[in-house]
């Protein structure tokens, strides 16, 4: 090739553009492409669990629907769906409605119906399709009845008994019945203070007493001089318990009695009648006659109902706080317990540890502790904490409560443990690389001023590697709050009403099971009895599952951005 | 300064060593000092005296072990795994390396200023007193009076004395590095180890540093790597000049300048290699 050639050859180069792969466009095209779409996934997914979560609570209208065969059925449209009757009964169709379904290609739509009134129909929901309707009404006088047991009721009142007197509904204004209902409401609420709180406080202390007598015998032998000298002690005061639980218990008659003097007679709309105790209902609305403000009440007094009370019904109404409580406590508690756990084994491993094979396996086999599947952890968890640390702490400490365990089985302090081992990884490794981003040149500094090994980490290592250990820090607690399989198996329950933190002694109980929000909503979508029911509750509660994760992460996220402000500048 | 003049060679004979001997006598004795990273020796026999209340350059093109040197004098290279060394240095008559020798004790008779500003990120006032602080002195008083003393010294209190309390990530390069002088000189060391502290700063603070290392000798035994032929012959009296690990030619800085006896010497500080 002459040089004319090559240069010739060279310009020809120089013309043409680089081609599409060298300018990376594709690339660039393929990686923004991948983003938007997980970033759509997760708008998707926040935007369906808000739009179902937030719906729940609004009350909706009742219709009343004649039906062609002659029956009259009430209650809440829930949704509505196109589907495909069978042959058999296109067949038996007037010829406009066969007519209307084939220019459908087929295709009816129907409705799905809340009635309740389950313990009449012995079903909560109803499809009608439309082919079935004759005619359908919205009358105003028609209530939809939130009940503590079944369910709704959706019908109208018939008759109200105050004080011992019926009379029919009509006769009773709507103030006085409202005012009458309120003061049963009182009337429940003091009935479950006196029996639930009073008369459980002095069954405490009868246990209490009954334990320690237990304990003299077991620790001096039955009968023994220390033994009845207890008994001596003990049984007194046990006599003196016995009358306070009779009183107690008798007031609690008391109010009952009065409490089943007012009633009320509700009939559904085909006039079947129901009667129940005033106190029972916990919300009433004519629901075609609220008004918005109305409906903005009955939704506000729902949240207001679900974020503050226990749950009723199977966890499928009422309220969730404990399960609120539980996950709050047993995610703090967890990073309580895995905060120290993982930064000094990270600080080992990164500031002492001789690098080399060891450490590395070492680095190895942590790295692979944050891919075994959760319900591992919950069997260790299970198998280590409860039946072992935990069986051993009950023969030393409650040894009168045998066989009945305190430790020795699931509750919330073994719960946090086994998430703070599942979740205990993460930190170590955010931890380990927030160490190795401290610069040497700092170090080196504080070693020659004279500081040893450990004051440098301490006063100037640590602080700055802080921001970072938040992070993974951060990380472990979305983990952890969001993990249900191994909670299952160490102390999570379908329903405990009892706090882990509450007045009695001493305050704090680590050894009870609690309830979880992440297997409130299993529980909740998949094992109650009416899985149509319980799923707005599903959403609900993840909903707020979400809101609380994100809550406890922002607070975690703001303190490390104080940290992080304190050094800025620094090479982060 | 009345001075002797020394002549003198290392173990191995070839070093060139005409010193002049400081009013006091050795800040730091180096007696056939070898030093291996691994398999790799980095130091070979390196024995010359560091003159108390002297400005000790070292010189010599990058990676003939002057920084390694400075660092072993408190022991920094410690930090290595697999390091090994031979011969001896001592501080008072005392061999750094001997059996026994606290390293933290002996680290505190060392101020380290570092080639990049490497303050720490606390507060400006913090960053002085941590030698005190690592010592666990908790004397307020005391506190201040060697906060201000330092920064006296290292000639930047008036800058700083009114936000003494604000974090010292805050001040410039120049700013940072004297910081890092005063904290060196805050725990009130014998001997100043200055790994070229001016690379990493504008000429306008490195004439700062210079003038403050010119007010800072006497009171100190300062030993400075650099690798600016300028710079040590402004700021030294005595110029070791390394080559390979090795310690070519030692003296006052003026002969070094003028009059290398070395001819490796003479390239390096003419400029013909290095």
């Amino acid at each position: 090739m002459s040089v004319t050639e090559l240069h010739a050859a060279r310009r020809a180069r120089r013309r043409k553009r680089a081609d599409l792969r060298a300018h990376g466009e594709p690339q660039r095209w393929a990686t923004g492409g991948a983003l938007m779409l997980g970033v759509l996934l997760i708008l998707g997914f926040l935007l369906l669990v808000l739009w179902n979560g937030l719906a729940t609570f609004t009350p909706g209208p009742i219709a009343v629907v004649h039906l062609a065969n002659g029956t009259v059925l009430a209650g809440e449209p829930t949704r509505a769906e196109a589907f495909e009757p069978t042959d058999e009964t296109l067949a038996t169709l007037p010829p406009d409605w066969q007519e209307r379904i084939q220019a459908e290609h087929g295709l009816a739509s129907r409705t799905l119906y809340r009635v309740g009134n389950y313990d009449l129909y012995g079903e909560d929901f109803r499809w009608v399709a439309d082919y079935e309707i004759r005619a359908v009404e919205h009358p105003g006088d028609v209530v939809f009845v939130e009940r503590a047991e079944w369910g709704p009721f959706v019908g109208r009142f018939a008759r109200i008994e105050l004080a011992g007197t019926s009379v029919a509904a009509k006769d009773v204004s709507a103030d006085a019945l409202e005012e009458a209902h309120r003061r049963a409401r009182e009337r429940r609420e003091e009935i479950r203070h006196v029996e639930r709180e009073q008369i459980g406080a002095v069954n405490r202390e009868m246990e209490r007493l009954r334990l320690e007598l237990r304990r003299a015998e077991l620790a001096h032998g039955p009968g023994s001089e220390a033994a009845s000298r207890t008994a001596a002690r003990v049984e007194p005061a046990l006599a003196e318990l016995q009358r306070e639980y009779d009183e107690l218990a008798a007031r609690a008659a008391e109010l009952r009695a009065e409490d089943s003097r007012h009633r009320v007679t509700l009939e559904d709309v085909n006039g079947t009648p129901k009667e129940l105790l005033l106190s029972e209902i916990v919300r009433y609305y004519p629901a075609n006659a609220i008004g918005p403000f109305g409906a903005l009440g009955i939704y506000a007094s729902r949240w207001w109902e679900f974020l503050s009370d226990e749950p009723r019904e199977a966890n499928t109404e009422g309220g969730v706080l404990p399960a609120i409580f539980g996950t709050a406590a047993m995610t703090l508690l967890m990073v309580i317990a895995v905060a120290p756990l993982g930064v000094v084994t990270a600080l080992y491993l990164r500031e002492y540890a001789r690098q080399g094979r060891v450490v590395s396996l070492v680095r190895i086999s942590v790295n692979n502790l944050a891919g075994v599947p959760s319900i591992v952890y919950g069997v260790f968890g299970l198998g280590f904490f409860a039946y072992t640390v935990g069986a051993s702490i009950d023969q030393l400490f409650y040894p009168e409560r045998l066989p009945a365990p305190t430790f020795g089985t699931g509750g919330l302090l073994w719960s946090s443990l086994t998430l703070a081992l599942l979740t205990v990884p993460v930190v170590i490794v955010a931890t380990e690389e927030a160490l190795a981003a401290v610069p040497r040149s700092i170090r080196e500094g504080s070693l020659a001023c004279g500081a040893s090994r450990w004051q440098t980490i301490r006063s100037i290592v640590l602080p700055q590697a802080m921001p970072g250990i938040m992070t993974g820090l951060i990380l472990a607690m979305a983990r952890g709050a969001g993990e249900v399989a191994p909670l299952m198996l160490v102390g999570v329950v379908k329903l405990a009403p009892e706090l882990p933190v509450d007045g009695v002694l001493p305050f704090v109980h680590l050894e009870r099971s609690f309830m979880h929000l992440g297997f409130h909503i299993y529980d909740v979508g998949f094992q109650s009895r009416n899985s149509e029911a319980g799923k707005p509750m599903v959403f609900v509660t993840t909903l707020l599952l979400i809101v609380l994760i994100a809550l406890m992460n922002a607070t975690a996220i703001i303190v490390r951005a104080r940290l992080k402000r304190r050094f800025a500048g620094s090479q982060f | 300064m009345g001075r002797l003049a020394m002549q003198g060679t290392s173990a191995h004979g070839e070093t060139a060593y005409h010193v002049a001997t400081g009013p006091v006598g050795a800040a730091l004795e180096i007696d056939d000092f070898s030093l291996w990273y691994g398999k790799t020796q980095a130091l070979h026999g390196i024995t010359m005296r560091i003159e108390k209340g002297l400005v000790t350059a070292l010189i010599g093109p990058s990676g003939c072990g002057k920084s390694t040197l400075l660092r072993s004098f408190n022991r920094m290279n410690d930090l290595i795994e697999g390091l090994t060394v031979t011969g001896r240095i001592r501080l008072d008559g005392t061999d750094l390396y001997g059996a026994g020798v606290d390293v933290i004790a002996l680290r505190k008779r060392m101020g380290m200023v570092f080639q990049k500003p490497n303050p720490f990120p606390l507060s400006i006032f913090e960053n002085v007193v941590y030698p005190l602080r690592v010592d666990g002195v908790r004397d307020r008083d005391l506190l201040e009076d060697t906060a201000e003393r330092a920064l006296k010294a290292a000639a930047l209190f008036d800058e700083v004395k009114d936000r003494l309390q604000e974090n010292a990530l805050g001040l410039s390069g120049g700013q940072q590095q004297r910081l890092c002088i005063a904290r060196a000189i805050a725990g009130d060391p014998d001997v100043l180890l200055m790994d070229e502290p001016c690379s990493a700063l504008d000429p306008i603070a490195t004439a700062k540093i210079e003038e403050l290392i010119a007010n800072l000798k006497g009171a100190y035994s300062i030993v400075i790597v650099t690798h600016n032929m300028q710079q040590a012959g402004r700021v030294s009296d005595n110029t070791a000049f390394m080559y390979l690990g090795r310690l070519i030619e030692y003296g006052e800085t003026q002969r070094m300048f003028v009059a290398p006896v070395v001819p490796r010497t003479q390239d390096y500080v003419t400029g013909r290699f290095g």
